[in-house]
């Protein structure tokens, strides 16, 4: 049952979607073949999806582990960022020195200095969650912003591009630097096959490790750990560095893949939307993959519908808010049933004398 | 003459193949008491539940006093005048217990009020409780009590109760059973349901037994025996615990000194606790619940890792400070009160619940072996009979006593050399109570150091050969199992035994 529930909530929002159009003025039918075909006409456009669900992957695979163990990490956006930084501003160090490296080589570098980057900035709510109790839901959701600012700092300050007539942006990285492309012509690259293998890696670790249990344990039923004696402090850690490095990562692909440098809109909400894919793909990692497809698609096609039916650009963003509504409405509707009656029934019926 | 204030004909209620009542009939007079007699799974359960309409019978017909009746659902069974005390108790954790009684009330009564009403109906029925207290910080028994008065705050024709002294010392036993004679003198029926026979007889004036979904019998239980009641409710005679003397070696698990201040203001601070417990021997400890108990158990299994670490040491060894997995890695294993979300996580399988407290499928750096850890889970299954489908069920859908005959057998089959067991029984039904006792009576004569800690004296009698008390976070001197009264340990359940070299201080205020 639940498994179908985000089957439901994605009917639900082609409905939603259809009347949306509708009322918009627009022909539903066009709008929806847009907004769903129309991402999978061409190799172009498959890759070009591959390539949105990339991030949408990495991201959500950490934050699924996070939810699991009871982390509320909402701050995969912020790690995105600082990945985007670390490896970005390797990648820039290497152009400005005018290094040579190969494309292949520098790719684990890439990986690592995203992850690194990332990691650390996720150990801080991590750190003041262990030390000191603060709340990871505002102190991760609050660093998004911080990481904002300094990565606009950087743009407009230290990083910014001698020779881009005082645009905020890095230079341009040198093409040895950039993640190797799976074919040649189509921005796609070996990122995805990365976030593919991290999905199914976090698969493993999840349901056939007893440190996958431990965190699944953490979560439902925190006196069953203590009473197991699984460490809250070792899932929170684990779980949020894994998900920091992940999001970091993601963000490293995004700065050294397509985008190709570093400006202050190096992500167009990843980190939020991964957030909407956790719980669509069940907090399963292998899940969040089909869930980063249907998302990437919504992204996608929303921008397809612009050209197409030309709907106003936050259309996207309703059909994403849409699925995650409906689909939490579905969950509670599968464990739930509602009762008109009950209310009636609550009133007392000497009540209406007095 | 009156008519019956409750007539049941010819009830029937299947759920899929499972037929849990097959004609039933049940007649309770006004002011009567009557027991509702069977086995865990005999449909007790149900019939109580269609009498409060929270589940509808397929066929069959109800007169309430003498006029059919049809209760869709527990607030017409409230205005009718049935209140009903749920084995499983449904509060709300967070909320003061004077919250949770007010949301089932009528929203026009003001929360002080209510609070008053319950702090004088408790007085009334000699049950302590504060309706300020947070229900998460209640125990077992507390919680029951918390029930218990809701009840009678409606003031009902017709009283349900569902196994209500598992929790109580005999003295709040007799306590309760005044209470409900006293109600009963008022015209109140009462239905009262158990598989404690001596209880049935001293208290109910008729006796429905149920076998299997259908009357086995209706009889006066004041006439009649234990093992004639039990004969109608098993069809055979009851399994007897067989025992021998122990031999108690050397000791095992020694607490000395143990104060804990409480954790928070509905804690009870542990004061003093000194005990030990032998290598062969079974080791009780009694008392009301809420005395202090979840603390010491906390203490004991390394949950609660604050204690000195030389306050409690483990075959010589001082662990107090030491962690849960350091303490089974030395032989110390745990049963806990609460079955599922801590004996057992309710969302994961059988198999996968082993890896709370086993290791043994767990490979190299960390691999679960699941073929080895299936395997595993089918043996405990198989040797304690628990009745499931199979290792891959997940916890949750397991009945209450199945999931302890499972958590339990877990924990025996660790072979741990000191096992320490909380409510072993507690809404297990016959069959497995009997296993279950057995079970850790054999681990005692395999040399295993075993501390019950149970809130059921009869229980405690039967297994133990040694019974400490525990009252307000302190423990009183050990007796012999065989030379204790149950009068003795009641008075000891509320903390008044004499403390060595300060005979005058026992009764302090």
């Amino acid at each position: 049952m639940m498994l179908l529930s985000p089957v439901v909530a994605l009917a639900v929002t082609v409905g939603v979607a259809a009347v949306l159009f509708a009322v918009l003025g627009k022909d539903p039918g066009r709008g929806l073949e847009a907004l769903l075909i129309e991402p999978f006409s061409g190799l172009q456009r498959v890759t070009e999806l591959g390539l949105k669900t990339t991030p949408l992957i990495l991201c959500s695979v950490g934050l699924a582990l996070c939810y699991r163990s009871n982390v509320w990490n909402i701050g995969a956006e912020g790690q995105f960022l600082f990945g985007a930084i670390g490896a970005g501003g390797l990648a820039m160090w290497v152009t400005m020195h005018g290094m040579a490296v190969s494309q292949w080589g520098f790719f684990p570098f890439v990986i690592v200095f995203g992850a690194l980057a990332g990691a650390a900035w996720a150990a801080v709510p991590a750190l003041l969650k262990d030390r000191f109790h603060a709340n990871e839901i505002l102190v991760s959701l609050m660093l998004v912003y911080v990481a904002n600012l300094f990565l606009s700092w950087l743009m407009f300050g230290p990083w910014k591009d001698p020779k881009g007539w005082n645009f905020p942006q890095t230079v341009s990285f040198s093409a040895d630097t950039t993640v190797p492309r799976i074919f040649s012509g189509y921005r796609l690259n070996w990122g995805f096959a990365v976030a593919l293998l991290a999905a199914f890696l976090a698969w493993i670790f999840l349901f056939r490790t007893l440190r996958g249990l431990q965190l699944e344990v953490g979560g439902p039923a925190p006196a069953a750990a203590r009473y197991a004696g699984f460490s809250a402090r070792s899932a929170l850690w684990t779980t949020m560095l894994t998900s920091g490095a992940l999001c970091g990562v993601a963000g490293a692909f995004e700065a050294v893949g397509p985008m190709g440098q570093l400006t202050p809109h190096v992500s167009t909400g990843y980190g939020f939307t991964a957030i909407i894919v956790a719980f669509v793909g069940r907090l399963n990692p292998l899940g969040c993959v089909l869930g980063s497809v249907l998302l990437g698609i919504f992204l996608m096609g929303g921008e397809q519908a612009q050209y197409a039916v030309r709907t106003p650009a936050a259309l996207s963003g309703v059909f994403q808010g849409v699925l995650l509504i409906a689909l939490l409405a579905c969950d509670t509707f599968i464990q739930y049933r509602l009762r008109w009656d009950r209310l009636r029934a609550a009133v007392p019926p000497e009540g209406a004398g007095a | 003459m009156h008519p019956p204030r409750l007539e049941l004909r010819h009830v029937t209620k299947r759920f899929g193949a499972v037929v849990a009542n097959d004609g039933v009939a049940l007649t309770v007079e006004p002011g009567q008491i009557h027991a509702v007699l069977g086995e865990n799974g005999a449909g007790k359960s149900t019939l109580m539940k269609i009498i409060y309409g929270a589940v509808h019978p397929d066929a069959g017909e109800m007169l309430w006093d003498g006029r059919p009746a049809r209760i869709e659902s527990p607030h017409q069974a409230r205005e009718l005048g049935i209140a009903m005390v749920f084995q499983h108790f449904s509060l709300f954790e967070t909320l003061s217990v004077a919250e949770n009684i007010w949301l089932g009330l009528s929203r026009r009564i003001p929360l002080p009020r209510v609070a008053s009403d319950i702090t004088s109906k408790a007085l009334e029925y000699g049950l302590e409780l504060d309706p300020a207290r947070t229900v998460y910080t209640l125990s077992v028994g507390e919680r029951q009590r918390v029930e218990i008065v809701r009840a009678l705050l409606t003031n009902p024709r017709l009283l349900i109760l569902d196994e209500p002294t598992s929790v109580l010392t005999p003295q709040a036993v007799e306590k309760l059973f005044a209470t409900l004679r006293q109600l009963a003198s008022t015209g109140c029926s009462i239905l009262y349901i158990s598989h404690k026979l001596d209880e049935i007889r001293s208290l109910c004036h008729r006796c429905t037994v149920l076998r299997a979904g259908r009357v086995a019998g209706v009889c006066d239980p004041t006439v009649e025996t234990t093992a004639t009641l039990s004969r109608l409710m098993i069809g055979a005679d009851p399994p007897r615990l067989e025992r021998r003397a122990p031999h108690p070696g050397a000791v095992a698990l020694q607490v000395s000194g143990l104060s804990l201040p409480r954790i928070d203001r509905f804690g009870v601070a542990l004061e003093e606790v000194s005990l030990e417990v032998r290598e062969g021997e079974v080791v009780g400890i009694a008392g009301v619940s809420g005395n202090g108990q979840q603390e010491l158990l906390a203490a004991l299994s390394g949950e609660d890792p604050r204690a000195e670490a030389t306050s409690i040491h483990l075959f010589g060894a001082a662990i107090g400070r030491n962690g849960v997995r350091a303490r089974r890695r030395l032989g110390l294993h745990f049963v806990p009160e609460e079955r599922l979300g801590r004996g057992a996580v309710p969302g994961l399988s059988l198999a996968h619940n082993l890896l709370l407290t086993r290791r043994e499928a767990v490979r190299g750096p960390g691999w679960i072996d699941g073929r080895f850890l299936a395997g595993q889970a089918r043996s405990i299954i198989d040797r304690f009979r628990v009745a499931t489908p199979g290792p891959r069920t997940p916890a949750r859908s397991l009945s209450g006593g199945n999931l302890q005959k499972y958590i339990v057998g877990r924990e025996i089959d660790a072979v741990p050399r000191v096992l320490v067991v909380a409510q072993p029984t507690w809404g297990v039904d016959v069959g497995a109570t009997a296993q279950i006792r057995s079970e850790l009576v054999a681990l005692r004569d395999a040399g295993c150091a075993v501390l019950v800690v149970s809130e059921d004296l009869d229980e405690l009698f039967e297994i133990t050969d040694r019974l400490y008390v525990i009252a307000r976070g302190r423990l009183s001197p050990s007796v012999p199992t065989a030379s204790a009264t149950v009068e003795q340990m009641g008075e000891w359940m509320s903390g008044l035994w004499a403390r060595p070299g300060a005979s005058a201080s026992g009764a302090s205020a």
